[in-house]
């Protein structure tokens, strides 16, 4: 029971991460229409950036915040190679930025080395009816909690949130309105990055992270993304806990090396039944 | 309106030389027209004649390969099918129109759009892409107004709406001239609407000025009655001024 508890926190603690992720990619194409394949990389950028600034003396909470500052410039800058061309279509961009998360891998070995780094975060664990659960995952959870509560009032209730959604809706009366959506575009890509740097800052404690856990994490990512089609936070979230928990549950009680899998294995049951649930309507639609 | 009394208002908007092309396929040719403060003026045509083009230069979405245009004043546009933000609601809709305007105090308040289109009070927070075509139209005029702009360019009024709920609309036009002195540049494919509703009138076709003069001038015309207007039997078009 205990064990069994534990690992339902620790999943839960490491969707947490993947909905920050998520939350990423659907932030950024909601308002640009583009699947940003270098998402994870801003995560490994944020991990990997607060592990140095740790290390060299920065203190705690300061370090993880310039983490995450320079994982949303990362994101800016991927928003402006991809997207700062008028007219750039949402499936170039796409192509533009797998091509940059893979030019990242030889950044990120140049300035941190091919070995996973970790560091210690919210040290410690306490004990939860016989479950020894880490204090960082509980850090994790409350983070995302407040993340989420953030991001839904800033869409739901600020002016530039529904800008940005405007933009999402309608990008040719934005226009008229004075409403760049280029402009726009690169503040969802800074927020998509700073979002990924969040995630690889809470995460990298609990998972060492080296240059090449992109891929984990975007998998990951993408398949709680995809859920809510790629356009409700919400539903990321509950698709990115469903995958911690299922992942930590696989990895408690049978084999770690099959948690990719079970991500890879839901993300094309979702894209199956959706593509099968759209051929149905556009058949409905044509008769 | 007489041309005396055009020469004599200042100028809202001017269009000057403008050419639009998309690749090879030249849009609009050598394009001119002014709209006067407080002006209705009529821009016709039939499909394909460029008259999107031009809104879309006057509104600063499309880049011209010649020619200018010069606005001396907020321009607000209504576009063609409405172009709501279906997700948001009405008065998000709204609110959106004063983008320009943000940092002013007050630029958000959607309620002087209220006592103007009163009947949008009651869908405020209804979502803009459950309205009616009607209401949406209504929406995208209140939300042209949230810019408090000296003129606006309306792409299209009647398009895809009742005869009743174009009349409406076109009242509210007429009203906010007389009483606000908005100026209006309508464009529309129904020129017997814009003829009555307006006092002065451009005919574009195939990306060219053909016409321009009075309404009561254009509609007596052969070329407009016939083409526009079903036959000089059909032109009984009065100015609106």
């Amino acid at each position: 029971m205990s064990a069994l508890l534990q690992y339902l926190v620790s999943g839960i603690a490491v969707g947490c991460g993947f909905a920050l992720l998520a939350s990423g990619l659907v932030t950024i194409h909601r308002v640009t229409r583009v699947v940003n394949f270098a998402q994870g990389m801003f995560a490994v950028v944020g991990g990997m950036t607060a592990g140095s600034l740790l290390s060299a003396g920065l203190p705690p909470g300061a370090a993880e915040a310039a983490a995450v500052a320079v994982a949303g410039g990362a994101g800016l800058a991927v928003g402006v190679v991809a997207t700062g061309r008028r007219g750039t279509s949402p499936q170039s961009a796409l192509i533009v930025t797998l091509g940059l998360g893979f030019l990242a891998y030889a950044a990120e070995i140049m300035i941190w080395g091919d070995n996973p780094r970790s560091y210690p975060g919210l040290g410690g664990a306490v004990t939860v009816f016989g479950a020894h659960v880490q204090k960082q995952s509980f850090l994790v959870i409350g983070v995302t909690a407040v993340v989420f509560a953030l991001l839904a009032v800033f869409f739901g209730r600020s002016y530039a949130g529904k800008a940005l959604s405007a933009c999402a809706s309608n990008p040719y009366a934005a226009r008229t309105m004075g409403i760049d959506p280029l402009r726009m575009g690169l503040v969802a890509f800074a927020l998509g990055g700073a979002l990924g740097g969040l995630a690889g800052v809470l995460l990298t404690p609990l998972q060492p992270i080296s240059y090449n856990s992109d891929v984990l994490l975007i998998t990951n990512g993408f398949a709680a993304a995809v859920l809510g089609g790629l356009n409700r936070p919400a539903v990321a979230l509950a698709g990115a806990l469903t995958l911690g928990v299922a992942e930590s549950l696989v990895a408690g009680y049978g084999e770690a090396s099959y948690q990719t899998v079970v991500a890879l294995a839901l993300m094309l049951a979702i894209m199956m039944v959706r593509a099968s649930r759209r051929t149905a309507l556009q058949e409905e639609a044509a008769r | 309106m007489s041309e005396a009394n055009r020469g004599a208002r200042e100028a809202v908007i001017e269009v000057d030389g403008l050419v639009v092309r998309y690749g090879t396929a030249t849009a609009l040719d050598r394009v001119g027209l002014t709209v006067g403060a407080g002006e209705l003026v009529a821009l016709i045509g039939p499909n394909g004649a460029g008259k999107t083009s031009l809104v879309n230069a006057i509104a600063g979405v499309l880049r011209p390969a010649a020619g200018r245009v010069d606005l001396h004043g907020r321009v607000a546009l209504v576009p063609e099918g409405r172009q709501m933000f279906d997700d948001l609601t009405v008065e998000d809709n709204l609110a959106l129109g004063a983008w320009r305007r943000r940092r002013a105090k007050g630029a958000r308040d959607t309620g002087r759009v209220y006592e103007v289109l009163p009947q949008l009070a009651g869908l405020r927070r209804r979502r803009a892409g459950s309205l009616s075509g009607g209401e949406q139209q209504m929406v995208a005029f209140g939300r042209a107004l949230m810019a408090e702009p000296d003129a606006i360019v309306v792409d299209e009024l009647s398009l895809g709406l009742a005869p009743l709920v174009t009349a409406g609309l076109a009242g509210h036009l007429r009203a906010l001239n007389a009483e606000r002195g908005l100026a209006v540049l309508l464009i529309e494919q129904n020129a017997r609407l814009a003829l009555d509703l307006c006092g002065r009138g451009y005919v574009l076709e195939a990306g060219r000025i053909r016409a321009e003069g009075g309404a009561a001038e254009l509609a007596a015309g052969p070329d407009v009655a016939d083409a526009y207007l079903g036959g000089r039997g059909g032109a009984g078009t009065e100015a609106a001024t």
